[in-house]
């Protein structure tokens, strides 16, 4: 439940990296901290890797991803992070305001003096891959397919072909093979394997699935639901070579052919992107193009060990929390000057209240209306009148100048805030 | 036997649903019934989307009245039945000095149609004017009626209407044989579902128009081959397209068109070619390559990579003359009440334009029976008006907040890409056509069609439909029988 409307460093997505992130600036002097999730808990994605191999970097435990991640939010509710589930951040803009939705309170519309981006990655789908064929049900990214048995307890299909050698493929094919199921392949078109050699061994060697490299699939088969995909070695230019090809009868297709970053509120924020990685453009803090606006984990680059995303969002919320931490001294040190009375606008807009203690500052302002006849021109902080200077007479076309002097250093440090009027003498 | 309806109409595309709002208007008894589990999943929900201005059809044919007839309802027609329209108008694209020719074909064409406002343009207006476009281009034909719509949220608009005015409609249910009485007069209809009888029987089945009337006896030579447009769907973020780009046409099609649909993707196609099987919607290898050639040549620097999908739709490409005299011409529409039997309104051929052509073609429909003597009378209270359903993405940031005030579902974004919420999948599923499938809830609603491809959005939308309908999610489908997403649960070994 959101309590406040400005927070010290609000977190969007609660994955490995932003559960560290807000760990992290919650330890480095950060007020408040705020997760926002848009699932039903914390977690992210490891929530459905109920497999184990999780930690063994850096914990040098083997966890499932479940247990990995409970680690962290046992410590982010510790420490005192709040935090807002089932709750969508639809903008963000490069002042840092947020605006969410979620079922309870609605629309939330929140201010930050640091954001850390940690929504995680999405998976490539069927037409980044241009796969021709028909269009049934039957063709899942492996995620979604892992989403159904690992989360929701259902099994998407009986007879599995898996394009694409990526983690969490070799995984669902172990895991869909526990579950009864017959994973006929995984084909890769790459000469390579683009996964992990260690989930090839435990994943696909162990149980005899075979995979063929430098294979892809052609096309998909079946009006309603798959009933073949037809696959098809290719040459060193991944042209298809003609009489490869080969029709494999199954009712799924699995797709696990890479991950891209998400940042569609990234682009919205004005955070500028490499199209390398697909993520922002970030210096060694984390910190983005967009001052105040940090991000960690998958959403800068795919990471293949949740390690290195912990620490990334351990690195990051650090980094956001020192931010946070200049922005509200910086509050705190610069005064808002606010036209009053006949006043259309005074420059500068804020006076950094040390700069008094050196010198004079100069204020130069407009007024709405003309008055013939002699005024004040009066700074007040409140009720209280700190300087004031008097005109014959003003007029809109001519500005007014006034000096805050060095000497009203004492009473402008305890001001919030400071108003300049023009009012008859 | 139930009590008969004056008229049924077999297929629920935009010709079949335009035909069934036109008659809703008077006081009849109607039915409207679809093979498909939903309405609409045939050529009117994959198409190009253009509402033609008309200079494409040759003089003299039904294509050309119809369509030139059709274009300026479409305004009130968006309006009355709240579906996205936009007269944005089209260019037809000369690259080079040699296609520049064919643009005057095509003006002159466009006038004897009775198109209004079409000019030429040269060929640095058409840089101003589209700055993306090939630097080569020559000059440009420019078509101000030119109109885009959402094919398939025109189709289900038009059918909710014609609901709301009290036309039955029926889903997964296919027409078999037509019942005719002793004196060669339909008097009912077999389908999947059991025998309707009715009085009047139109058919509106598309592809399969040739099959249906075949039945009826009608027309023997006449004969439909299924031509293939396969499209490409690019990502919105990566380029802005500001027109409707035709190039000049060729003999069989209008060739590759690059725009931006009404969802803001730009949109490559289509290819046109003859296929023998009327249920083959695949796309080819061989297509998106023709598609990128295409685009290429119009707009040099789209980046295909950026692909976030690919379909086809088939065209109903049919062999009936023009009966205009002195117009030769072998694929135009039918649209005629024939001798024998009496009882059959026959619709056939209606490729393109059809979709721009259907609010006429409806119109002429009416006209066809009142001068076949039927005594249409006009229903007191008939509503024209099809109320809109919120598009949270659509709603200004107060307006989402009232919205969510009323009912909380819609602060739940379930499609990220696109930002669907749960209270518009709830209230497509509770619509006057309701919403069962996967499918059904993505052409309505948008969701799944941004990059992620449903990735996200799928489970929770079977979880909906599931819920929604009090069925187990085992039940949910993508688009019909025998399309289901899951098998069983996990953890029970297969028996
Ligand atoms: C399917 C899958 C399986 C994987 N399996 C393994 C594995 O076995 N072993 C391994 O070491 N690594 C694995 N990885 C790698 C894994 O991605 C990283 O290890 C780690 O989980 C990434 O953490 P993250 O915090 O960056 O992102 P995520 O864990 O993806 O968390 C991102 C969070 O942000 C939330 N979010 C996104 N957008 C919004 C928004 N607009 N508003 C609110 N919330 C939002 C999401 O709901 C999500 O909870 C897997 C990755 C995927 C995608
Ligand atoms: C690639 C392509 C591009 C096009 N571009 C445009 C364009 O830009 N502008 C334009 O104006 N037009 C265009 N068209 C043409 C337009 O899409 C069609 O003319 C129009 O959609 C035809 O509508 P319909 O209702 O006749 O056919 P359909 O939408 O195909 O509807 C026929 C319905 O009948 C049902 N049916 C069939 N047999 C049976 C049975 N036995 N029992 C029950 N139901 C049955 C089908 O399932 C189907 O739903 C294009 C068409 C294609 C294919």
């Amino acid at each position: 439940m959101a309590r406040k409307s400005k927070y010290d460093v609000v977190v969007i997505g609660s994955g490995p990296g932003g559960l560290a992130a807000a760990i992290s600036a919650k330890k480095n002097g950060a007020e408040d901290v705020l997760i926002i999730e848009r699932d039903l808990e914390l977690g992210g994605i490891l929530q459905q890797c109920i497999h184990n191999g999780f930690g063994l970097e850096v914990l040098k435990k083997d966890l499932p991803g479940p247990a990995y991640a409970q680690l962290y939010i046992n410590e982010a509710l510790a420490l005192g992070v709040e935090t807002l589930l089932d709750t969508m951040v639809l903008d963000v803009s490069p002042r840092r305001r947020i605006y969410a939705t979620n079922k309870r309170d609605g629309v939330l519309d929140l201010e930050a003096h640091a954001i850390v981006l940690a929504m995680g990655c999405r998976e490539r789908t069927r037409a980044q891959v241009r796969l021709p064929g028909t269009r049934p049900a039957g063709v899942y990214t492996a995620g979604t397919a892992q989403r159904w048995v690992n989360v929701e307890g259902y099994m998407p299909g009986k007879r599995f072909v898996i394009l694409g050698s990526g983690d969490i493929g070799m995984i669902m094919a172990r895991r869909l093979t526990f579950e009864g199921a017959k994973v006929e392949r995984v084909l890769e078109v790459m000469p390579f394997l683009t996964g992990l050699m260690r989930n090839y061994v435990q994943c696909l060697m162990d149980y005899d699935i075979p995979l063929q490299l430098r294979h892809t699939v052609k096309r998909i088969l079946g009006k309603d639901r798959v009933e073949a995909v037809e696959s098809v070695q290719v040459d060193e230019h991944w042209n298809p070579i003609a009489g490869t090809e080969e029709i494999i009868p199954c009712d799924t297709l699995l797709l696990s052919v890479g991950l891209i970053p998400e940042n569609e509120l990234s682009r919205k924020a004005g955070v500028s992107l490499d199209p390398i990685t697909g993520g922002p453009f970030v210096n060694n803090e984390f910190q983005t193009s967009v001052p105040g606006i940090f991000s960690a984990g998958n959403v800068v680059h795919v990471y293949d060990l949740v390690d290195w995303v912990t620490e990334a969002g351990l690195l990051a919320g650090k980094s956001a929390a020192a931010f946070a931490q200049r922005e509200r001294e910086s509050e705190i040190r610069h005064l808002p000057l606010l036209p009053g009375e006949n006043v259309r606008y005074v420059i500068p807009h804020r006076v950094d209240k040390e700069s008094l203690a050196t010198g004079d500052v100069r204020l130069q302002m407009r007024v709405k209306q003309p008055i013939e006849a002699p005024v004040w021109v009066e700074v007040r902080s409140g009720e209280k009148l700190i300087t004031r200077k008097g005109e014959p007479y003003v007029r809109p076309g001519e500005m007014v100048t006034l000096v805050l002097p060095s000497k009203v250093y004492d009473e402008v440090r305890q001001a919030r805030e400071l108003s300049l009027a023009v009012v008859g003498r | 036997m139930n009590d008969p309806y004056d008229v049924i109409i077999i297929g629920a595309g935009v010709v079949g649903c335009m035909v069934a709002r036109a008659l809703s208007r008077y006081q009849l008894r109607i039915l409207l019934f679809e093979k498909e589990a939903d309405i609409g999943m045939g050529a009117s929900s994959a198409n190009t989307a253009i509402v033609h201005a008309g200079y494409d059809p040759l003089p003299g044919t039904l294509k050309a009245r119809m369509n030139v007839a059709a274009n300026p309802m479409w305004d009130n027609l968006s309006g009355e039945l709240n579906f996205p329209f936009e007269r944005r108008g089209d260019y037809v694209v000369a690259i080079g000095p040699f296609e520049l020719l064919k643009l005057d074909r095509l003006l002159d064409q466009g006038r004897r149609n009775g198109v209004p406002g079409m000019h030429l343009i040269t060929g640095e207006e058409m840089r101003h004017r589209e700055p993306n476009i090939n630097p080569a281009v020559s000059g440009a034909l420019w078509a101000p009626t030119g109109g885009l719509c959402d094919p398939f949220m025109v189709t289900v608009a038009t059918a909710e209407n014609a609901v709301q005015n009290g036309v039955q409609v029926l889903t997964s249910t296919a027409f078999m044989d037509f019942i005719l009485d002793d004196h060669a007069r339909i008097i009912g209809v077999k389908t999947t579902r059991g025998d309707f009888p009715c009085r009047w029987a139109v058919n509106a089945a598309g592809l399969y128009s040739d099959d249906v009337m075949h039945r009826a006896g009608v027309r023997p030579e006449f004969s439909i081959t299924p031509r293939r447009g396969e499209y490409m769907v690019l990502d919105k973020a990566e380029i802005t397209i500001n027109n409707v780009l035709f190039p000049v046409p060729s003999e069989v099609s209008k060739g590759i068109l690059v725009t931006a649909s009404l969802h803001g993707n730009p949109l490559c196609g289509p290819t046109a070619n003859d296929i023998p099987d009327k249920d083959d919607r695949a796309t080819t290898s061989e297509g998106l390559e023709e598609i990128r050639q295409g685009a290429l040549k119009m707009i040099p620097s789209l980046n295909l990579r950026h692909l976030i999908a690919m379909f086809s739709g088939l065209r109903a490409n049919g062999n009936a003359p023009c009966e205009t005299p002195g117009v030769e011409y072998n694929h135009d529409f039918i649209i005629e009440i024939p001798a024998s039997p009496r009882g059959l309104v026959n619709l056939g051929g209606i490729e393109s334009p059809g979709l721009t052509a259907s609010p006429a073609i409806a119109q002429r429909v009416v006209e066809l029976l009142k001068d076949a003597g039927e005594p249409l009378r006009e229903k007191p209270g008939w509503d024209p008006i099809r109320p809109p359903r919120p598009r949270f993405c659509h709603l200004s940031r107060e307006e989402q907040a009232l919205l969510i005030a009323r009912d909380p579902r819609y602060a739940r974004v379930i499609c990220r890409c696109e930002l669907v919420t749960e209270g518009e999948i709830v209230a497509e599923i509770n619509a006057p056509i309701p919403a069962r499938t996967y499918d059904a809830i993505k052409r309505r609603t948008w969701l799944g069609t941004g990059r992620c491809l449903g990735g996200f959005d799928m489970p929770r939308v079977v979880e909906i439909l599931a819920r929604e309908q009090g069925i187990s999610p085992l039940e949910v489908t993508k688009k019909g029988e025998g399309s289901g997403f899951l098998v069983r649960k996990t953890k029970l070994v297969e028996g």
